[in-house]
């Protein structure tokens, strides 16, 4: 650019410019005069190249004007903006010059409307989860209770693998943690988060997978946006916690994992007993165990107890009759006895041999017997010849 | 820790089952007194070993690292 700018230059053909001359002067008088603006319009033309560059016409009713956004910028955002959408777009306008062609170089894209095209894009994959049957409430597992081996997908060195490590070892010293270091912002952390979550397929044993990050931007909360992770988390053998961001931020990942806990922290507390707590258990089932013993033994003291006294009246009652009894055998007994009878003037006559006679014929004419009365043996004899 | 990471896990689990369904058992069942004391020996066991398991536990952390071929390898966490 050897020349200056001379309004009269150009005022014959003799001073004729090239035409790069004009638009590189054109270029130098618009980057000058107007430096970086916002520009409200309407996304027409929309093409993103394979080099990531982005190229597009910003529009109103009366006029247009060409963009171009840089891969370098665009990565950044969460979405393609859709076609026909208002956008607030800040950029540096310029001239195109081998088009000569004016041209706003953006370097940020917002929706002016709320949520936006990347509300849109949400609401699209949100929509595809939805149809497969992601969504579905009655998907969602729950965490066992007494977990044995936790795997935890985060980066190695965030604020939340502490925060997850402190509050699990603290509440249940029983469970193994197996960390899975993963990449959790910026383009690798998609791949990164997929290939992680498709490792617990190969791990032995697992109850409960959490996966998260802390809060950042939305922008740094992208990965987890990303349907193809949410569809991984979908995928998992065990049931999943998310814990991503804050509590306003609700993401994907969020939407799809069997529990959504707000913070890491959170989501340790999820997937825990705390052990204080299961110690309090163990001695209310003791106390339970004590307790039940104690019933059925009550039970069959009282038992006991019960045939016991059946037992004993029973006899009782036995012996009280016997008793009757036996005073009555004797009084039978007694009205019985022979000596009652001789008392009463009876003489029993017997033989030499102790035979009772009861007969004549048993009397021989002389023969000698014995008389028993009451109170001794009388010697007798049969007259002869009676 | 006893025994295997993870082992111990399932059976402190198992054990808290069974002596929880042995005390509601004993609590509701009219049983007599011979079913009643085997049911409450078997609990005076599984509370022993849970809470034996309870007091030698130790959490463990590890990292898991894929490598180029996707081997994985387990090894302790530097906390």
């Amino acid at each position: 650019m050897g020349r200056s700018l001379d309004l009269f230059a150009a005022a014959s053909p003799d001073g004729a410019w090239t035409v790069a001359e004009v638009t590189r002067r054109a270029r130098a008088v618009i980057e000058a005069g107007l430096t970086g603006l916002w520009v409200r319009g309407e996304i027409s033309g929309f093409k993103a190249y394979d080099s990531g560059h982005w190229y597009f016409t910003l529009r109103d009713r009366a006029a247009q004007l060409r963009c171009v956004m840089w891969a370098s910028d665009n990565k950044r955002l969460a979405a393609r903006p859709d076609e026909g959408v208002q956008v607030f777009a800040f950029g540096l306008p310029t001239v195109w010059e081998e088009r000569g062609e004016l041209r706003l170089t953006v370097r940020e894209l917002l929706a002016s409307d709320a949520g936006g095209p990347w509300r849109l894009q949400f609401e699209r994959a949100r929509a595809a989860l939805e149809r497969d049957g992601l969504l579905d409430p009655a998907r969602k597992r729950p965490i066992p209770p007494y977990p044995r081996r936790i795997v935890v997908v985060t980066s190695r060195d965030g604020a939340a693998l502490h925060d997850i490590v402190a509050v699990a070892t603290r509440r249940w010293p029983m469970a193994e943690l197996l960390v899975l270091p993963t990449v959790v912002q910026g383009q690798a952390a998609e791949p990164s988060l997929i290939a992680a979550l498709a490792v617990i397929d190969r791990l032995k044993r697992v109850d409960v997978v959490i996966v998260g990050r802390g809060g950042g931007s939305k922008e740094d909360l992208q990965a987890f946006n990303s349907e193809r992770v949410a569809r991984a988390v979908a995928a998992a053998p065990v049931p999943v916690i998310s814990a991503v961001g804050h509590e306003t931020d609700v993401t994907l990942c969020d939407l799809v994992a069997d529990i959504r806990a707000a913070t890491p922290s959170a989501a340790a507390e999820a997937a825990t007993p705390d052990v204080e707590a299961v110690r309090a258990h163990l001695a209310r089932l003791a106390r339970g165990l004590a307790r039940g013993l104690r019933t059925p033994t009550v039970r069959v003291g009282e038992r006991l107890a019960r045939v016991t006294d059946r037992l004993v009246g029973e006899m009782d009652l036995r012996l009280e009759r016997g008793d009757a009894r036996v005073r009555a055998a004797g009084t039978r007994l007694d009205a019985l006895s022979p000596l009652r009878v001789l008392g009463r003037g009876y003489a029993v006559p017997r033989d030499a041999a102790g035979r009772v006679l009861r007969r004549v014929a048993q009397f021989a004419p002389g023969s000698a017997f014995r008389l028993r009365v009451v109170d001794g043996d009388v010697r007798a004899k049969v007259e002869d010849g009676a | 820790m006893t025994g295997t990471p993870g082992a111990g896990g399932a059976g402190f689990a198992q054990d808290l089952e069974r002596l929880e369904a042995i005390v509601e058992a004993l609590e509701a069942q009219d049983l007599d007194l011979d079913q009643a004391l085997a049911l409450f020996e078997e609990g005076v066991e599984r509370l022993r070993a849970a809470r034996e398991r309870l007091t030698t536990a130790e959490a463990r952390v590890r990292q898991i690292l894929a490598d180029q071929a996707g081997n994985l390898r387990v090894e302790d966490l530097e906390r």
